[in-house]
């Protein structure tokens, strides 16, 4: 999960890299920001899940 | 600005009178991260904080620089449509490309070195008492060789984050003047892989996974750093003004003021809430509150009012409070220094705010107002980027060289164990049977 996490992070970050590049400054551009910027935060709330658990473990 | 481009007598001035203080800020956290610690690991967190200090310093200079480089200075740079996106450096090793002369470029490596060394004090804060001082140093070695110079050079090299602006038409491009990404978000994130690699203190969660309050052992190094860290941060907050953004020295009381005012409105916000809930004031995030002021007050110094730089910094602060509980108690990040609630999230919200505050002198091109645009833009790549290349660059160095201290080394506390001697040797240090009753 935690890996599946990061990926999600860099693939967020993947998408927001190509809306800047190939829409520019238009509203789409916009939209893809912000869906990246989501699929970010899917990533990080699977990481820090796959924390918890890891510790709930070791508890 | 251009790297042979000189600076004025009189900004150089200014600049080589802020720089000087930059070092302040670094006083402030080390005093900050040893306070909130226990007193058998004090002298510890201090000495780890002048190695880590030296290592980075070194390491900067023998590669950092060149990947980071300076706006002007050459670069290796992809082409999107028909535009060049800078992604690294090409200056050479050693500094040896870098003109003594007041240049642009040599001021900004003085700069660096001390931002290197600034960028890997904030980890120690959330390792503090378990990471080993070794581990500390090779950590800092990835950050202050690799990880802070590569996105320093995209901020504040010319790199493709600067240029968004130009490249893509998202207003001035990614602004952040003192560094609350390129320092302080990235050390903060930092913090968190090393918390979360570390793992938590011995006896922290042991009663069913609920914390234990381990308070600090000095809270007068702690409020005592927080007011050198003030003056080092209007260094820094200066010095990357005009160094990195072309700001004139006539813009120097604007500055001054919006981190003094978004410091004390980040206490005042952490103060107000521990008064609130516990009916009185807790010194330790009164402090956290300070310095998360400090650090979002630095991407937007230089282009917010006053007033912004009082919301920004009120913010700041109440995040901290807030992320300071939640990540100890809901998501069981032991963090003995707060550093991922000061640095991070402060660093994050830092950037964000200067797309929904700045403010551009007549004249500037705004390209169609998108700041906001590029500063989530930065942000995504803090997170998406950033964050799992220290993450992976750390675990990899933990599984050949480990971070984490003997059971034996923590119970005795890191000052005896790694150096030997204890900071209060004339009086008694608490042992773990003491803190867990």
């Amino acid at each position: 999960m935690k890996l599946a996490g990061f990926l999600l992070l860099a693939a967020g970050w993947a998408i927001v890299v190509a809306a800047v590049a190939l829409f520019s400054a238009t509203a789409l551009g916009t939209g893809f920001t912000l869906a990246g910027m989501g699929v970010e935060l899917l990533g990080l709330i699977l990481v820090v899940r796959a924390h918890i658990q890891r510790r709930g473990q070791s508890a | 600005m251009s790297a042979q481009l000189l600076l004025s007598p009189t900004a150089m001035a200014v600049c080589v009178f802020s720089i000087l203080l930059v070092p302040l800020a670094g006083t402030g956290l080390a005093l900050i991260n040893s306070g909130l610690g226990r007193s058998r690991s004090a002298a510890h967190t201090l000495m780890a904080s002048l190695c880590v200090m030296a290592v980075a310093a070194v390491a900067y200079f023998i590669c950092g620089f060149a990947w980071q480089g300076f706006s002007g200075l050459p670069s290796y740079a992809a082409t999107v449509r028909g535009r060049p996106w800078g992604w690294i450096s090409t200056g050479h090793f050693f500094l040896r490309d870098v003109a003594f002369n007041g240049s642009g470029a040599s001021l900004a490596a003085w700069f660096g070195m001390l931002s290197a060394g600034l960028a890997a004090l904030i980890p120690i804060g959330s390792g503090a008492e378990r990471w080993r001082l070794r581990a500390c140093c090779a950590s800092t070695v990835l950050l202050a060789a690799w990880t802070f110079p590569l996105f320093a050079h995209w901020v504040w090299g010319g790199g493709w984050l600067a240029e968004l602006g130009a490249n893509c038409g998202l207003g001035q491009g990614f602004l952040d003047a003192g560094g609350s990404g390129t320092i302080q978000a990235v050390g903060g994130l930092t913090a968190l892989s090393i918390a979360w690699i570390l793992g938590p203190r011995r006896g922290k969660y042991a009663a069913g996974n609920m914390p234990a309050a381990i308070p600090g052992h000095n809270a007068v190094f702690v409020l005592f750093g927080c007011l050198l860290a003030l003056v080092g941060w209007t260094g820094l907050n200066s010095a990357g003004s005009i160094l990195f953004m072309g700001v004139g020295p006539g813009r120097l009381a604007l500055i001054g003021i919006n981190t003094l005012l978004a410091a004390a409105m980040g206490a005042l916000a952490a103060a107000g809430m521990t008064l609130t809930r516990f009916g009185k004031p807790d010194a330790s995030l009164t402090a956290n509150g300070w310095i998360s002021g400090l650090v979002a007050s630095s991407a937007g110094c230089a282009f917010i009012t006053p007033g912004a730089a009082a919301l920004i910094g009120l913010v700041g602060g109440g995040l901290a409070a807030r992320s300071v509980e939640w990540l100890e108690s809901r998501l069981g990040v032991d963090d003995p220094g707060g550093a991922v609630s000061v640095h991070a999230v402060g660093g994050l919200w830092g950037v964000m705010a200067v797309g929904f505050f700045a403010h551009f002198p007549a004249g500037a091109n705004l390209n169609g107002s998108r700041q906001w645009v590029a500063q989530l833009v930065g942000v995504a790549t803090l997170l998406g980027f950033v964050f799992p290349l220290t993450y992976g660059l750390n675990c990899l160095l933990n599984r050949f060289y480990p971070y984490r201290v003997e059971p034996e080394g923590e119970r005795q506390g890191l000052d005896l164990y790694e150096l030997g001697a204890g900071a209060y040797p004339e009086f008694i240090t608490h042992t773990d049977e003491f803190t867990l009753g």
